[in-house]
């Protein structure tokens, strides 16, 4: 790898070699020519890992990353082409590859991990990225809503950048001109004073031969012409006419497919027994009935087929611990644990001041518990992967959050090598989470071993509800004390089960002298946990805001004055707490039977305030308007981060108001959406979104910040129309009258 | 053998009769617009419209669209391919996000405003309600409606 040239340099940069990547070329021939043919097309020349120029001078932008639904495919592609002056009319986005070579080594040291801000449910890939296994790496990931901070900022932006300083100086040098007399607008070149002009695409080959820009000049704010405008998301016109092809319609082109529905054990752990298939088998179009162990697959000539046949099959399990737990019992086990940490058990995560002293000196007492349950992420597209293995190598159609983590999971179950594996990327109908895990990809790959042929594996939604991995259920228990004045002096906080982000749980930026926080990590959850959208937020958004809340009850002071007392060192969310207010007319009078409530969190660098209108008149919370502000630092696509809020409310108030999953005998009890219900058009709010861009520097997340604060706003306006403190999730179904 | 009209395009289904709609179109007929939610008709992800009424493919069989007129997603544009205007509506209101609803959303749409050419918003909740969406697009989606009963 000695002596490359300065292609091949390049070169060994992607594969490990050093930190130059940015405008690096990619040649079929070169040893990281890999990554064009599967990237580029006939015609096409790769000037870097982000930018492709086409021959008819459409601008492809190529993203280590993939899209649920949120919008950062098109939000990266416009960052890169604000710095490449591209036509955003010409310009296409896709995914990377899911080839090692892409997120090698040094590319993910440079570009990703610098000032990266991520739960630790990623940084042991990210680590695992450095330590040089290309085939173990896993780091090609979408989570964390991190896309925009950290791959937008730090990746799109340079090779943007970078590509047109190479543009110009290929140009330069083929007109003769000074570098510096060169203007770029719209994908093209000109040079005013001779008059010549020429499109990208005419000096795309010679641009790749420039010397790289070492440091590429990026733009200030005043000359983003892209940046933070609401510029249409390129994926929507595929969207609304029926084109846009997610994994569940995957087509292997040639090939007639199999279909496989799929059925697993009730209780997690369990492995299946027996299987009694007599009457599965005699049903039509069934093709194989297999016990793997794990599940019980039935393939057919027909997804229907196979699912009215698999209905069919009666299966018996093996016993596991957890067979005569229910809902009740799991929450007392949560309560033991935390009666037996007591003031000192449990591991410290914050310890500022002696709580335990203020506490005991403060005039005022206060102690809440609060509690909630296990979530399924149901995304509207069932889950679902297709697999064909054939001549030793392995093909995989899914949408995936992950895809490396699918390409090793398909090169275990077949025992090859990852070079040998394909994983073709559709979109996805919803991740939240859910798909950044592979065991789709194994159950899938581990039916078409059996069956040979290529075979399309769909979830019924009754699996992915019962079968699923889910956002914990936990409880939640605090003191705080506080001083005559109604000022808090003490803060103590123990919850079970810390996961991620490492400081979901922390309120650094509340002026409270003594804070501790500890968890408990050494109770076995009867159900497998799973990333769900905002992770540890989802739960601490609302026991943190509605406890402050009760606080700011015990102190007599108003919500929203009361929080802004304990913000005079945090400027900024003092400013969107504020704005929020104002737009809700916080502090006019209600209509009678409703009320208001107010939450504050800041998730993934994004700072949220929100207000909620509710009406208590039946009893039943209905929220009727919702007032959002919100300051990201600095919304790339304002419009994409406002729908963003707006899913994120609706995702978060579902989960409110009904989300449950319950278990019974070990097993999960709601199984479809007309027991694990889901709010709908009738039921949404009126939703205002506001956004601050509060520092351009300090860029946080869109895709999980609008769902924590929901949560609390709504149980805060539950208490201010009735009094009574919602201490558990969901609300609905729980009595509150006025 | 059922005889369908799907898109205006006449079929000879050679299939099981009691097999759902949704199942047909999507892998007899490879057309994949139309999509599965649910399977229990509780999601309306699979809606598409039955001799002009929407209707959840995943819950009805084919025998109950013989000699019947299907329109799916693949058919709500034009004879020319032009998008109806209440797909220009979604387009321009930047409705979808996954995008996965959005083709039942959209024939859900389609019927109300056919039928109701200026919905108020109790029309939009009735006739909509029935469609679930997890990305939370139902803010966008009433903007649309009423943008495109505008247009």
């Amino acid at each position: 790898m000695n002596k490359w040239s300065r292609r091949g340099f390049i070169g060994a940069g992607l594969l490990g070699g050093t930190a130059l990547v940015v405008g690096v070329a990619i040649r079929p021939g070169n040893p990281v020519g890999k990554l064009a043919k599967d990237a580029a097309l006939d015609g096409e020349q790769l000037i870097n890992a982000w930018v492709k120029i086409g021959e008819d001078n459409i601008v492809t932008a190529i993203v280590p990353h993939t899209d649920m639904g949120q919008g950062a495919l098109s939000t990266l592609a416009q960052m890169l082409a604000d710095e490449m002056d591209a036509d955003w009319d010409k310009m296409n986005v896709m995914s990377a590859p899911a080839n090692g070579d892409y997120v090698s080594s040094e590319m993910a040291r440079h570009f990703v991990a610098p000032n990266l801000e991520v739960g630790a449910w990623l940084e042991p890939t990210v680590d695992g990225a450095f330590q040089g296994l290309a085939s173990m790496m896993d780091l090609y990931l979408t989570g964390g809503s991190f896309s925009v901070r950290s791959t937008g900022q730090k990746g799109m932006r340079v090779a943007g950048a970078a590509a047109r300083e190479m543009l110009i100086g290929a140009a330069a040098g083929e007109w003769g001109v000074s570098a510096a007399e060169i203007t770029t607008e719209k994908s093209r070149l000109y040079h005013k004073a001779s008059g010549k002009a020429a499109d990208y695409s005419e000096f795309a080959i010679a641009a790749a031969d420039q010397s790289l820009p070492a440091k590429p000049t990026l733009k200030t704010i005043d000359e983003f012409k892209l940046m933070g405008t609401p510029a249409p998301r390129l994926d929507i016109p595929t969207k609304v006419d029926g084109t846009a092809l997610f994994g569940i319609d995957a087509q292997v082109p040639g090939q007639k497919l199999a279909y496989a529905a799929v059925l697993a054990p009730p209780v997690p752990g369990a492995k299946v027994a027996t299987v009694d298939d007599a009457e599965t088998r005699a049903m039509r179009g069934v093709q194989h009935v297999l016990n793997l162990g794990e599940f019980v697959a039935v393939v057919a000539d027909s997804y229907w087929h196979a699912q009215q046949a698999i209905n069919t099959v009666t299966a018996t399990y093996t016993k596991t611990p957890t067979d005569d737990l229910d809902q009740a019992g799991m929450f007392q086990i949560f309560d033991t644990a935390l009666n037996e940490a007591g003031d000192g058990g449990g591991d410290t995560l914050v310890d500022v001041g002696d709580s335990s002293d203020a506490f005991a000196a403060a005039a005022i007492k206060v102690e809440a518990e609060y509690q909630v349950p296990f979530l399924a992420h149901t995304a509207m597209e069932p889950i679902n992967c297709t697999v064909w293995f054939h001549d030793g190598q392995a093909e995989v159609w899914l949408g995936t959050q992950a895809p490396l983590r699918c390409r090793n999971a398909a090169a275990d179950v077949f025992d090859i090598s990852v070079d040998d594996v394909t994983v073709h990327l559709l979109h996805m109908g919803g991740g939240f989470g859910r798909r950044s895990d592979a065991a789709m990809v194994t159950m899938a790959a581990r039916i078409a071993k059996e069956i040979g042929g290529p075979v399309k594996m769909i979830w019924s939604r009754e699996e992915d509800v019962q079968k699923a991995a889910y956002r914990n259920a936990t409880t939640s228990r605090f003191k705080a004390g506080l001083d005559e004045s109604g000022k808090p002096v003490s803060w103590d906080n123990i919850f079970l089960f810390h996961n991620d982000p490492a400081d979901a749980a922390f309120v650094p930026y509340y002026d409270i002298g003594a804070q501790r926080v500890r968890a408990l990590n050494d109770v076995e959850l009867p159900l497998p946990f799973w990333a769900w959208r905002s992770v540890d937020h989802s739960q601490h958004g609302f026991f943190v805001e509605s406890f402050v809340d009760e606080l700011a009850h015990a102190a007599g002071k108003d919500a929203v004055d009361f929080r802004l007392s304990l913000l005079g060192n945090s400027p900024r969310f003092a400013t969107v707490l504020k704005k929020a207010a104002s737009m809700a007319g916080w502090g006019s009078a209600m209509p009678v039977n409703h009320g208001r409530g107010v939450a504050l969190v800041r998730s993934f660098n994004t700072i949220v305030a929100m207000v909620a209108d509710v009406d208590m008149s039946s009893g039943s919370p209905v929220v009727k308007k919702v007032f959002c502000c919100a300051d990201p630092g600095f919304a790339m696509n304002p419009d994409g981060f406002a729908a963003q809020m707006e899913g994120g409310i609706i995702y978060g108030l579902t989960a409110a108001l009904y989300g449950e999953i319950s278990i019974k005998n070990g097993a999960v009890e709601q199984s479809n959406f007309h027991d694990y219900q889901m709010l709908r058009m009738y039921e949404t709010p009126e939703i205002a979104i506001e956004i601050i861009n509060g520092n351009p520097d300090d860029i946080g997340g869109g895709g999980e910040p609008g769902t924590p604060p929901i949560a609390p706003a709504v149980a805060n306006a539950v208490f201010n129309a009735t009094g009574i403190r919602p201490r558990k999730l969901p609300m609905a179904g729980q009595a509150y009258s006025v | 053998m059922i005889n369908v009209t799907i898109n205006g395009k006449p079929e000879l289904l050679d299939v099981d009769p009691d097999m759902p709609i949704l199942w047909v179109i999507r892998e007899n007929l490879e057309m994949t617009g139309t999509k599965f939610g649910c399977g229990i008709a509780f999601c309306g992800a699979c809606t598409v419209h039955l001799n002009g009424q929407p209707v959840r493919s995943c819950s009805t069989p084919i025998s109950a669209a013989e000699g019947l007129e299907i329109t799916t997603i693949e058919g709500l544009p034009d004879a020319d391919g032009k998008l109806a205007k209440v797909q220009q509506a979604w387009i321009d209101a930047q409705v979808p996000q996954c995008g996965y609803c959005q083709s039942g959303q959209l024939m859900s749409a389609a019927a109300l405003l056919r039928d109701n050419p200026d919905p108020t918003d109790d029309d939009i909740d009735a006739a909509m309600s029935g469609n679930i969406c997890r990305c939370g697009t139902y803010p966008r989606i009433r903007a649309a409606i009423k943008a495109a009963a505008r247009a």
